[in-house]
């Protein structure tokens, strides 16, 4: 039977394309929309982003952006933050709002029956928020809460500690949620400051898929956003990744270990990304099968999960990764994970190159399986700079990585003088 | 606003009730129930296969067996080596899973359409062919001890959550976490694995769930090679679990740990789930979940304790009743600095001492009910979220037409159910309240 299944891999080796082509749309105001229309389903989900997000943050004004974001929906024009969300529940709109690093979020699935009524309260949300003073004091307790119990995560002490070391005095270095020092002392001038800031029409980019014509979705996107102002604040300017070699204890009683590890990645826009998107796959990728997840989970039963990623943030690139283990486990498996970072300079094996080939290949047109995450990823391509025609070409650019490709890229990518490995927790055999 | 009202009152009285996906089924002969569910938009297929078997159903001493063997199930097979299970799911582009609760335990394969037969080859090849060695036993005990490390021991709320829940149950195996307890996950051995997989892993004890861009009758000639073939368990066990006394005593917890930030409060009640045929009681619980806590602006806590008089950080409430045996109704609450938990908790209690005397805003129950009108709408785009509907239903004891049934129930519920079901529920003798405390709080 194990003859069959090797058979078959073969013959199945290359999967259908999901047939997902966006149109652009430029609406009669000139902003710009990548749109499916897919009927079958009657309502729309509507993904816009505005570059910036909490880097934009002041460093004396840290968290406002994102105490901003958490209260477009706690009240519009003259709707206070019941009204507003009885308005909004009664026409079973969804209206999501988010702050990252990089961006602003808004997420929206509306119903076509009551389209035009959602829509508006888009609108008055991005352009009219009220930022009422009972709202912002309700809104900066929740937030300062979720502060005070991320000071007792190990999780977020090490991914807090690890950014501090990566980005020093860049806004990526501290948590654009703020502090709780800094997030108490902001006031409702800082919060429509932040406003201004972060939602401006020179950094929209937009994508809707379902059931909307272009001319719909370009009327609705200049009466949700025509309002804005043209232009919001500048963007910071690139981070240098500061990290070298050596092993970060951060002293916190828990009896499992948090590590956290990484060094400087590569650009997004970069002619060698998808070797190192292949050789990332191979070290720490996703599921079974990637060689820390082998060597950690499989082998030696020292963690549930191991994984690596590549983080293409606007202003730095990353190659990180994060696992737990038991605190007298930490040492052997933070050794495992030096040695593997050490081997993975020369490349990946030729089985290794095919295998994440094909695994990637066939994986892709499984993202493109609903309106609301196909607008996601349509969005996204987008704020990376990735032309209309991408999905239709983005599996040959993987099929062309070559094993002198991945090779390259790992002798100039992977750097073990630069892996700096945070680990939180009371770590046997590791020194702080 | 009113013409916004006058709007959405139109459209539910137009819409219909009924918008699920295509969706057809079929048993064969050894018993393993079959449901296709159509979704032709993107070329994709989830086979689901879902064992009536869960950590509710563990032998006493051994919990964590049905999760520790959910598990084991990526090991080796007289045809598979260990690990080759995924690996030939990943070379097709494919990902592969499988999660274990108190009543079933699923395994999921999501991969090109094109590819379904090889995966339901693979999953067939593990229900009957499991080759287990003392050494790959070993080795995942480990794994499993380092996922509760993660899940459970780094995290106060979630040891807590399984004190509370220990405390709801006197007597059923609900109050077993799933993962199991420490000590006897440490204990579990390749002898307890394999009896409990002989029994249960069966295809008269499975439901198989296919959803995407698939055809029902390729679908079924797919099986039928595959899982057809498979022998049945013949003296399957009964689903019988040791039932509830009627719960007399009010329970109450605290728990402290120097890794909380800061008090809160979780309290549950015992509630009936939903029965097969008779699912309107259940559906009242849902609306008062949502009346009571479902909107973290609007529901009768939010307005109560975060707006009119603000006396927490969040509030909610719960209802979880897609069970075999039981339900519980849960809500909770955090409080602001300073605020004094029992001051917060009686805040909390008058407003359902009010909401049981005055019954249902009428405008609120009415915004609910197109919200859950609406939501079917939206879940039809996620397929893979009406695979799981149906397999969890169906393997908690509910009936296809039950599942069908469910939307239109929902929109049946009246105020009066709603009070109805809400004066059963919220006696405090039924429930279990825990306070999870910072180290200050608790001196």
């Amino acid at each position: 039977m194990i003859k069959r299944f090797v058979t078959l891999f073969f013959l199945l080796a290359s999967p259908a394309l999901a047939e997902i082509k966006p149109v652009e749309v430029i609406s009669p105001g000139g902003i710009k929309a990548w749109l499916v229309e897919e009927h079958s389903i009657p309502f729309t989900a509507l993904e816009i982003r505005f570059r910036g997000g909490t880097a934009l943050d002041a460093p004396d004004k840290r968290g406002a952006v994102n105490l901003m974001t958490a209260l477009i929906e706690e009240g519009a024009a003259d709707m206070n933050a019941q009204k507003f969300a009885e308005t909004r529940d009664g026409l079973a709109a969804e209206l999501r709002f988010g702050a990252s690093v990089d961006t602003v979020s808004v997420s929206a699935r509306m119903l076509t029956e009551n389209r035009s009524q959602a829509a508006e309260l888009l609108r008055l949300a991005l352009t009219q928020p009220r930022f009422d003073a009972d709202a912002v004091e309700r809104v900066r307790g929740q937030v300062l809460s979720n502060l005070r119990a991320a000071e007792k995560d190990p999780g977020e002490i090490a991914g807090q500690s690890f950014n501090a070391l990566a980005f020093g005095d860049h806004p990526y270095g501290t948590s654009g949620d703020g502090t709780v020092a800094s997030v108490t002392s902001l006031t409702r001038d800082d919060i429509v400051a932040a406003h201004r800031m972060a939602l401006a029409r020179d950094r929209i980019y937009v994508a809707a898929v379902g059931d909307i014509t272009a001319e719909d979705l370009g009327a609705l996107l200049d009466h949700v956003l025509g309002g804005l102002p043209e232009t919001g604040a500048p963007l910071p300017g690139p981070a240098t990744v500061g990290l070298s070699a050596g092993v970060t204890v951060v002293d916190f009683p828990t009896p499992q270990a948090v590590v956290m590890f990484g060094q400087a990645g590569i650009d997004r826009n970069d002619p060698d990304y998808f070797a190192a998107y292949v050789l990332n796959e191979v070290l720490g990728g996703e599921g079974f099968g990637s060689r820390l997840m082998t060597e950690l989970r499989e082998k030696r039963g020292l963690t549930y999960g191991a994984y690596t990623w590549l983080a293409d943030y606007d202003q730095a690139d990353l190659l990180a990764g994060q696992f737990a283990t038991d605190n007298r486990t930490a040492a052997e498996a933070v050794d495992i994970l030096k040695a593997e970072w050490a081997r993975m300079v020369q490349g990946v094996t030729e089985a290794e190159l095919n295998k994440t080939k094909t695994f990637l290949t066939g994986a892709y047109p499984l993202r493109f399986d609903g309106n609301a995450p196909i607008a996601n990823l349509l969005v996204g391509m987008q704020m990376v700079g990735l032309p209309l025609d991408y999905i239709a070409t983005r599996n040959a650019k993987v099929e062309a990585v070559t094993l002198d490709d991945v090779k390259r890229v790992a002798a100039r990518l992977i750097q073990p003088d630069q892996l700096r490995i945070v680990v939180v927790g009371q770590p046997e055999g590791l020194a702080p | 606003m009113r013409k916004l009202l006058t709007g959405v009152a139109f459209w539910v009285a137009c819409a219909p009730v009924a918008l699920a996906a295509e969706v057809t089924d079929f048993t064969l002969e050894n018993g393993l129930q079959v449901v296709v569910i159509e979704d032709h938009r993107a070329p994709v297929a989830v086979q689901m296969l879902w064992y009536r078997i869960g950590a509710a159903d563990e032998p006493p001493g051994h919990s964590g067996i049905a999760h520790f063997f959910e598990h084991l199930m990526f090991k080796a097979t007289d045809d598979l080596a260990p690990g080759e299970f995924s690996a030939t799911v990943k070379a097709q582009g494919g990902n592969d899973n499988a999660f274990t609760s108190w009543d079933y335990t699923a395994y999921y394969e999501r991969v090109a359409a094109d590819r379904l037969d090889l995966m339901m080859q693979l999953e067939a090849e593990r229900m009957r062919d499991l080759q287990l060695t003392d050494e790959a036993v070993a080795t995942e005990r480990n794994v499993i001890l380092e996922e509760r490390n993660q899940r459970v021991d780094s995290d106060p709320g979630s040891l807590f959550s399984e004190q509370a829940r220990a405390a709801q149950f006197l007597n059923h195996p609900y109050g077993i976490p799933v993962i199991g307890w420490r000590h006897e996950i440490e204990a579990l051995d390749r002898a307890d694995a394999e009896a409990f997989y002989r029994t249960y892993y069966a295809p008269n004890n499975a439901i198989l769930i296919v959803a995407g861009d698939v055809e029902p009758e390729a679908v079924r000639a797919m099986a039928e090679k595959h899982y057809g073939p498979l022998e049945p368990t013949v003296d399957l066990p009964p689903r019988a679990r040791p039932s509830e006394p009627p719960q007399l005593a009010e329970r109450r917890l605290s728990m402290s740990d120097p890794r909380v930030s800061e008090p809160y409060m979780m309290r549950t009640y015992l509630a009936p789930n939903r029965e097969s045929g008779n699912q309107k009681e259940a559906a009242a619980l849902l609306y008062l979940a949502e009346l009571l806590g479902g909107s973290g602006t609007t529901s009768l806590f939010a307005r109560g304790l975060q707006f009119d008089d603000p006396k927490a950080v969040y509030s909610y409430a719960f209802y979880d009743g897609t069970a075999l045996d039981s339900g519980t109704f849960g809500l909770g609450l955090m409080p602001l600095p300073g605020v004094k938990p029992e001051e917060a908790e009686a805040a909390m209690d008058k407003i359902i001492a009010d909401f049981l005397a005055a019954g249902p805003d009428p405008v609120a129950f009415e915004r609910i009910k197109t919200q859950l009108r609406a939501a079917e709408i939206y879940a039809r785009d996620d397929v893979e979220g009406l695979a799981r509907r149906y397999g969890e239903a169906l393997a908690t004891g509910l009936t296809l037409k039950d599942i069908e049934d469910w939307p239109a129930v929902l929109q049946s519920v009246t105020p009066d159910d709603v009070i109805e079901a809400a004066r059963k529920v919220l006696d405090r003798r039924n429930a279990v309240t825990g306070w999870l405390l910072t180290e200050e709080g608790a001196q």
